[in-house]
């Protein structure tokens, strides 16, 4: 089946303008401009398309929250990719860029937007070039600036590079980074929509969400809502690291099984040397770790509700029987203790404590006791922070505990086979 | 030369991007560190200079942000992920076997000071394991052998004094004003 997302790797050189505008670019934005900025919205809102950074949230009501007649409204796109083992927006600014620039402009439109500002995290500043090249095309071409494709519709569009630091992608924060402020956290409410950059009302949206918009417009709502759940509509890039043959983006319909993404000929195609499963992250590492029993739920926002995880970005981490839950759990704190902004007690002392008793644990040091305090630590951060980072940090340790204790028992109690293992 | 003299035009389309110059400090902060080589003392005043900023808000910046080096660095910098998902790809070994081929440790520079290595979160490649950013240009499916010919490609770099166009150099170019999308600021 063609890409609705992954369009370049059916259309050759659809970063260009000329070849995505052969291939129907802009017609959906040209369109859009027939309509009204409500009428625009409500398709939308209809088609169920929801946020694909992980949150999920309704991406057509989250566009209604701007207050009617606002007079400076700003829409971001939130390209600061960060999660681990997520790489599906850095595909797509660098290969099929207009089409976020597109699903960006139609929603600038839609809430009263005359400025887009693109926060890209820094280290993208090589594939962003790309984007950079598609914004400069668009300008010369009336697609951006004043009277977009003759319309009274203006609006402009800047790049902008974080600086290294995962809490951007979280909004509140991103918005403060664009603020030449440090990356950190506001306690909601305000809400973006309401006061966001500088203030004024805002709209943060996921790159792949801004990808997904064009063709809705183009195709309508029901289209769109033909493929995949009631609850979790069209296409969703999956992101398949770890241990698997094929690792890599894959554009499925919500909807398809993990057993079917990991062992699939056309997705993963199974496991290296024909290793046996033994865990899989859904979500990078933010999200719960599920075992076997877990792999033939649906990838949808619903999908892993009973197996008490997520699909958030669809970052989907693989490991095979060899792999070390303590040394997994380890390696997701030390991320969340790098990358905990600093702002909340219980997540930058708890993430740098779990981070100390894995250690410790791990290498063989540990006892029933730290096995004990590492719990209650977790328990301390969860639901105690001011953003997710806080709740995602316990995510991998209080999962493999529940779901491995027997590794853990071993660690503390000396005898681990898996000692030393990666 | 200061960069605020090098890169005038450059800078003054980056502030004319937002409506708050305050908001180009980061972008300043990049282009500083590209021409000093790192975010020094007199680079933070420049920028804070610039901005009308307090120097101290630079400095807290630095600090936070991981892509800004508050210690001189190589001339080139291996940024190597080794976050679990190229961890499960060999990653923790291949930071291990550059480090043993340099001689160095982790966030040390080679006595020549040509290389900086640095272990670095998630980049977004993990599809790609084990993998580097070399002053943020992508080097991707690594091994001994790759990493060696990387090595040697630099190095001859270096020697012929190539001066290769640096991914900041060219992002900001766009920002040049008189480029079309620096005339959003006067809106």
């Amino acid at each position: 089946m063609a890409h609705i997302l992954l369009r370049h790797r059916d259309i050759e050189n659809i970063k260009k303008l000329d070849v995505y505008r052969q291939h129907g670019g802009y017609e959906a934005l040209k369109k859009a401009l027939t309509m009204t900025p409500a009428e625009v919205t409500n398709v939308v809102k209809a088609s169920g398309l929801r946020g694909r950074g992980g949150a999920g949230f309704p991406t057509g009501l989250k566009w209604t929250f701007i207050p009617k007649g606002a007079q400076e409204v700003y829409v971001t796109i939130n390209s600061d990719e960060s999660e681990m083992g997520t790489f599906k927006d850095r595909e797509l600014l660098e290969y099929n860029p207009h089409q976020v620039i597109e699903g960006a402009l139609i929603c600038a439109y839609a809430v009263g937007a005359k400025r887009i500002y693109n926060y890209m995290r820094g280290e993208f500043m090589d594939a962003g070039y790309a984007f950079e090249e598609a914004v400069q095309e668009c300008y010369a071409a009336g697609l951006l600036g004043e009277n977009i494709l003759g319309s009274d519709f203006s609006c402009d569009m800047a790049p902008y590079y974080g600086a290294g630091a995962y809490i951007c992608g979280e909004e509140t924060a991103l918005l403060n980074s664009l603020m030449g402020e440090l990356g950190q956290p506001w306690s909601k409410p305000p809400f973006p929509a309401i006061e966001g950059l500088y203030h004024k009302p805002t709209v943060v949206n996921n790159t792949e969400t801004l990808a997904n918009v064009p063709a809705i417009i183009s195709n309508g709502a029901d289209w769109y809502k033909s493929m995949g759940t009631e609850k979790s509509t069209g296409p969703k890039i999956v992101c398949l690291s770890g241990h698997v043959n094929k690792p890599g983006n894959y554009e499925v319909i919500m909807g398809l099984t993990y057993r079917e993404l990991i062992y699939d000929e056309q997705y993963g195609g199974g496991i290296p040397g024909g290793k046996k499963f033994k865990a899989m992250l859904p979500s990078g590492g933010s999200g719960p770790v599920v075992k076997e029993d877990a792999l033939d739920a649906p990838i949808t926002y619903e999908g892993l509700d009973k197996f008490g995880s997520v699909m958030g970005s669809a970052s989907v981490v693989i490991m095979d029987e060899t792999t070390d839950m303590v040394w997994m759990a380890m390696k997701c704190v030390h991320f969340f203790k790098h990358e905990s902004c600093g702002k909340c007690t219980p997540c930058r002392e708890g993430t740098y404590w779990m981070d100390q008793l894995l250690h410790k644990i791990y290498h063989g040091h540990g006892t029933a006791e730290d096995l004990r305090v590492l719990k209650s630590v977790a328990g301390q951060i969860g639901g105690r922070t001011l953003c997710a980072l806080g709740d995602f940090a316990i995510n991998p340790v209080l999962s493999t505990i529940r779901h491995f204790p027997e590794e853990y028992e071993a660690k503390v109690k000396g005898n681990s086979p898996l000692n030393g293992n990666r | 030369m200061t960069f605020t003299e090098k890169y005038a035009a450059e800078i003054e389309g980056i502030i004319a991007r937002f409506p708050h110059k305050k908001s180009a400090v980061l972008p300043l902060m990049h282009l500083a560190q590209h021409y000093y080589g790192y975010m020094s003392d007199d680079a933070m005043r420049e920028v804070a200079a610039i901005l009308d900023l307090d120097p101290t808000h630079i400095l807290s910046l630095a600090g936070f942000y991981t892509l800004y080096y508050e210690e001189p660095v190589g001339k080139y910098v291996l940024e190597i992920c080794n976050d679990l998902a190229c961890a499960l790809r060999g990653a923790d070994q291949f930071v291990e076997m550059a480090c043993n081929k340099l001689e160095v440790g982790v966030d040390e520079t080679t006595a020549d000071g040509l290389f900086t290595i640095k272990t670095v979160m998630c980049l977004a490649a993990c599809d790609r394991a084990p993998m580097l950013q070399c002053n943020l240009k992508f080097e991707e499916h690594l091994d001994e052998a790759k990493f060696d010919a990387l090595l040697a490609r630099l190095r001859e770099q270096a020697a012929a004094e190539t001066i290769e166009t640096s991914v900041v150099e060219k992002i900001t170019a766009y920002a040049k004003s008189g480029n079309q999308v620096s005339v959003i600021g006067n809106r």
